[in-house]
């Protein structure tokens, strides 16, 4: 055990010390591989912040439920306490029909119109908030609802954040899609890289297996190496899309002050941070691993 | 210790590198397998050491047949062995103290042992004022002591030469040969490839004639 923990304490020095050894190429290195980390990190950072603001920006959905215009008073009220009654009813609001001609009349441009209208077209209305705000409960309320006598229509005024929603999803399967490609070049990146140390290391590799290291002890190093630049490239990466963010608030302060509200993009969260730096540095081991399985056979005698 | 019997090592393109050698070597003798270059000497070696396997025949080593080892086995065994390369094989980016410290950390050594370990090797081979040294800088025979140091640091059980005095004068090799003997004396077992037949003057092993692959027991009778 204590010479398993020193063989591998051993590799993640000898590891670090070659990253350190070539600085310049290094850095290019790490460079690549935070490319291919910040471009679906941002686009994740972007979709996570737009959820957020149609999230704030959309009210809760409601339904509106239009009464049949030959309703009577009683009806009407009938209707209102079948409403108040009703378990998945959070709220209601009843808008009479004269105060939605009132409205309208008051509405800019609509009021000549209102003006000529002979009798009111308008019906009584009601807007529900609902317990549930979930689309499958809204969409079940509806249709109850819309069974119930004298009522004309119920219309669900969601739907454009329903619409929104599923865009999101779309960007979302974009997201992955374009994650997947990119852990694919993270790992090609790595087998590169590593399959270029073994080349440059040919004589080592030689040496150590004919005084008896086993494939473990030479293949230790190049997973240290390969977890090492997807650790350092996916920081780099954290900090490109950290000074990305940073540079556009900085720009959003000054137009949301023209506009009177406070806008701000949300930073990629320590969470997600961490889980995209261990995702970076699984990645690199998987390509080293994959390099040294590949090419050990070659680069060392028999 | 080692046994070969029957050892046919037949290369790819048909050469034969070695044909039906049958030879043993106790625990704790020196031999020498002398014979001109090409004749097969570096094969039998490396067919005791499993850089090499056998066409067809049998090679035992400490008791291992090593036909039917695993390659996952083989590390272990090579720790038993110390190779004398005839091209040193040092590993130039690093220092003397470095390299023959590399046996000892593939081993798992506590650094502090490993490091006092190294420096008896150095002091054994004459190195201890170059441990800082870069192979380059150190001359060929000092690089065939380095070279040395390596191979017996980890106290093998058999040491295994491959003309460890090929590109050296007679003083060097001379010093050479006396440490190959104080390594016999304290029980290792050596093989030492050569043509050198001023060194097997000098420390009078049994000999074995190596030619054109073939055991050459007549020689041997001879010497």
């Amino acid at each position: 055990m204590r010479a398993w923990l020193l063989h591998h304490a051993r590799a993640a020095g000898a590891a670090l010390r070659k990253l350190g050894r070539s600085p310049l190429s290094t850095l290019f290195n790490i460079i690549v591989v935070a490319i291919a980390l910040a471009l679906p990190a941002g686009l994740y950072v972007a979709l996570t912040n737009i959820q957020q603001a149609v999230r704030t920006l959309s009210p809760e959905p409601q339904l509106t439920v239009f009464v049949a215009l030959e309703a009577s008073k009683a009806e009407v009220s009938l209707i209102d306490t079948r409403l108040k009654e009703h378990p998945q009813v959070a709220r209601l609001r009843y808008v009479p029909r004269e105060r939605a001609l009132e409205d309208m009349k008051r509405a800019s441009g609509m009021g000549g119109i209102a003006e000529a209208l002979e009798r009111n077209p308008l019906p009584d209305a009601f807007v529900v908030d609902a317990a549930d705000p979930a689309p499958d409960v809204m969409d079940r309320l509806r249709t109850e609802i819309a069974a119930w006598p004298k009522v004309a229509h119920v219309q669900l005024d969601a739907e454009w954040a329903q619409r929104l929603d599923a865009v999101l999803k779309v960007g979302r399967v974009a997201l992955l899609l374009l994650a997947t490609v990119l852990a694919f070049s993270l790992v090609a990146i790595t087998f590169n890289t590593i399959r270029l140390q073994m080349l440059t290391q040919r004589e080592e590799i030689e040496v150590t297996t004919l005084i008896g290291a086993t494939d473990g002890f030479i293949r230790r190093p190049f997973l240290y190496y390969g977890a090492g630049l997807g650790l350092l490239g996916g920081l780099a990466a954290c900090g490109f899309v950290w000074t990305a963010t940073t540079v556009l608030n900085g720009a959003l302060i000054d137009l949301s002050y023209l506009y009177g509200a406070r806008w701000e993009v949300a930073q990629l969260s320590w969470r997600d941070s961490a889980s995209l730096l261990a995702f970076a540095a699984a990645l690199g081991w998987l390509g080293a691993w994959m390099s040294v399985a590949r090419h050990l056979g070659r680069v060392r005698p028999r | 210790m080692i046994a070969l019997t029957n050892v046919t090592k037949r290369y790819p393109g048909g050469h034969e590198a070695v044909k039906n050698a049958t030879l043993s070597i106790e625990r704790g003798e020196m031999v020498f397998l002398m014979g001109h270059s090409g004749a097969g000497k570096s094969t039998l070696l490396k067919l005791i050491a499993a850089i090499e396997r056998p066409t067809s025949g049998k090679v035992v080593v400490n008791g291992q047949n090593l036909g039917s080892l695993r390659a996952r086995a083989i590390p272990y065994l090579r720790r038993n062995l110390g190779l004398v390369f005839q091209d040193h094989k040092l590993l130039f980016d690093r220092s003397a103290f470095e390299n023959v410290m590399l046996p000892l950390n593939i081993q798992g050594y506590d650094r502090r042992d490993a490091a006092r370990r190294a420096r008896a090797a150095l002091d054994k081979v004459g190195l201890l004022g170059h441990e800082k040294a870069l192979p380059v800088t150190l001359s060929c025979g000092e690089q065939q002591r380095l070279c040395i140091a390596r191979a017996v640091v980890h106290r093998p059980a058999v040491l295994l030469a491959d003309e460890p005095t090929g590109n050296l004068d007679a003083a060097y090799a001379a010093e050479i040969g006396e440490l190959f003997r104080a390594f016999n004396q304290v029980g290792a077992t050596v093989v030492i490839a050569t043509h050198d037949v001023q060194l097997a003057e000098r420390l009078a092993p049994r000999l074995i004639a190596i030619a054109s692959g073939r055991v050459d027991t007549l020689a041997a009778a001879a010497a």
